[in-house]
This record gives structure tokens, C-alpha cells and sequence, in this order.
């Protein structure tokens, strides 16, 4: 169905994939990350309105965007395992759901740090903040009914259900800035053709939303291959590496 | 030297809010790579042992 991707939906040429990528994807995310890291905290100029308290920026609008994007791949590969039945969708939905809530949690939690000198309140209960509440809460729920349900191809179809009917929030959070008046400022980055941010700023950005981007694949790599191994506990392959045999 | 450091610590007066966000991010990036790889460990080790025991009582 996949061309020739098909070998790689088998559980085990998969979870061979992900062995292989998982390094090399963890050393390059942790590469950007020190470079974004130096960017941001010293070479980035402090901002006129905001001084040093805008750095904030360079771990809070990338938790934001990964917060958004891994609900999104979680919400599609649970619909392809949900249409096509291919066993390494439901992996991978259900591997992305701690890691997006880890995302949802930064965003918040950075931004409340964030807000608190700039706004004067560590919360306000106005569009942006509580939709993206409300995107932790889908991930608790999406997590809360992996582990409610024994059975592991009922828990990733209710899952992707859930996961497909909160796929509303995703633009609710992205317009929330536009739609209602709030405390939280507009988008600096997405308008294209004019950034209201200075490049010696947005490099950084960009690194750092790319370290975090590495980061998001370099473990849902590692959480595939906890949940494939799970799931094919009775496969002569697991039971192999399970040994210490041969693993390739 | 010692002087720019201190500048750079300071944060312009928002240095517990930049680095508590920075440090809250650093912690738990680092707990979200270190947990799966113990995970994938202690599955596979569950597996093992559940073999052993089955060969054991056949």
C-alpha cells in the first residue's frame, strides 16, 4: 500500500527502522539544541520592549508548536491505523500521546513564567491558554483510555477517535490570537513575509524548533519500539532479542 | 570577565523567570529520553523472565 515503504509497516523491519534512526536523530537534536541554546540565551541581542525576560521565547513557542503538530500526527496515524489496520500506526499514535502532553505541559507552564513579568498574572483564562488547557486534557484522555482498555486494537481505536474528534482544537489554539482579544501577543514567526521579529532573533527560533522537532522523532523512535516489542511479545523475533540473541 | 558572566546570570533583572523556564525545559526533555530507554529495558526483561519460567515448567 506504501510502495516501497510496505516493508517498513512490519512491526519488526519498523522497530529496525527506529533502532537505526534513534541515535543518529538524538545526537543531531542535541547538537541543534546547544547551538539554539547558545543562540538564544547569548548571541540573540535582548528585546527593547521585553529585555531578557522575551528569551522565554526560544523553549516556550517551539514546546507551542511541537504541543500542536505531535497531536496532529497522533491524530493521523491513529486514522490510518483505524482505515488500513497497519499494526505500526497504532504504535506510533499511542507513542506520541505522553510525549505531546510533555509539549502541552512546557508551552504552559513556559508561558506562564513567561507571563507573570510581562503581564503581571501567571494565568488568564482567556482563548490561547485555555485551548491549549484543554489539548493537555485531550492527551490525558487519549492516555487514560490506553490504559483503561485490556484489549490493545480496541484501546488504539477508541484512542484515535478521541484523537480524531479533538482535531477541532488544533485550529481553535492557532486562531485563538485572532479570533478573540487576549492578553497573549499575535503570531511573531508564521507571517512569512514580514516576521515581526529581527533575523539575529528568529535563527535561534528556528534552530531551537528544529532541535525540538529532531528531539519529538528521536523519541517517538524509542517509544515505537516499546510499544511494537509490547505488542508482538509473542513473535519468535521478540522473543529472540528478549533472549539477547540475535538482534538484526 | 567575571563581569559579563554576572550580566549573563542577571538576565537583566529576570533571572528566575528565564532560567526556571529554561531549567524546567532542560529537566524534562532530559526525563522524556531517559524514560523509554529504561522502558524498552525492563520490557524486554519482563519477556525474558516470563520465557524462563515457561520453559522451567514444561
Amino acid at each position: 500500500m506504501f510502495g516501497p515503504l510496505d516493508k517498513y509497516a512490519a512491526p519488526e523491519r519498523f522497530y529496525l527502522l527506529c533502532k537505526s534512526m534513534g541515535p543518529w536523530l538524538s545526537a543531531i537534536s542535541l547538537l541543534l539544541f546547544l547551538v539554539g541554546l547558545y543562540g538564544g540565551l547569548v548571541y540573540a541581542p535582548s528585546d527593547y520592549q521585553q529585555g531578557d525576560s522575551f528569551r522565554i521565547i526560544y523553549v516556550h513557542v517551539p514546546s507551542a508548536w511541537m504541543s500542536m503538530f505531535v497531536y496532529v500526527v497522533m491524530a493521523v496515524s491513529g486514522a490510518m491505523g483505524l482505515i488500513w489496520k497497519v499494526k505500526i500506526s497504532d504504535a506510533i499514535a499511542r507513542s506520541c500521546a505522553p510525549l505531546g502532553a510533555a509539549f502541552t505541559f512546557l508551552a504552559l507552564a513556559t508561558g506562564s513564567i513567561w507571563g507573570k513579568p510581562m503581564w503581571g498574572t501567571w494565568w488568564v483564562w482567556d482563548a490561547r491558554l485555555t485551548s491549549e488547557l484543554i489539548l493537555l486534557f485531550l492527551y490525558f484522555g487519549y492516555m487514560a483510555l490506553q490504559a483503561a482498555i485490556e484489549d490493545r486494537r480496541m484501546a488504539a481505536r477508541a484512542g484515535a477517535i478521541l484523537a480524531l474528534a479533538g482535531l477541532i482544537n488544533i485550529p481553535i489554539i492557532h486562531y485563538s490570537v485572532e479570533w478573540w482579544s487576549t492578553l497573549h501577543q499575535g503570531p511573531t514567526v508564521s507571517k512569512m513575509d514580514a516576521p515581526s521579529i529581527h533575523t539575529s532573533m528568529l535563527i535561534p527560533l528556528l534552530i531551537m524548533f528544529l532541535a525540538f522537532k529532531l528531539y519529538f522523532f528521536a523519541v517517538l523512535c524509542m517509544r515505537a519500539r516499546c510499544e511494537i516489542i509490547e505488542q508482538e511479545k509473542n513473535s519468535r523475533w521478540v522473543k529472540q532479542l528478549a533472549r539477547g540473541g540475535v538482534d538484526s | 570577565m567575571m563581569e559579563q558572566l554576572n550580566e549573563f546570570v542577571h538576565m537583566g533583572g529576570y533571572a528566575s523567570y528565564v532560567w526556571s523556564a529554561f531549567g524546567l525545559s532542560v529537566v524534562i526533555l532530559m526525563a522524556g529520553f531517559y524514560l523509554p530507554m529504561q522502558k524498552e529495558k525492563s520490557i524486554l526483561q519482563k519477556i525474558r523472565k516470563n520465557l524462563e519460567r515457561m520453559e522451567r515448567s514444561k
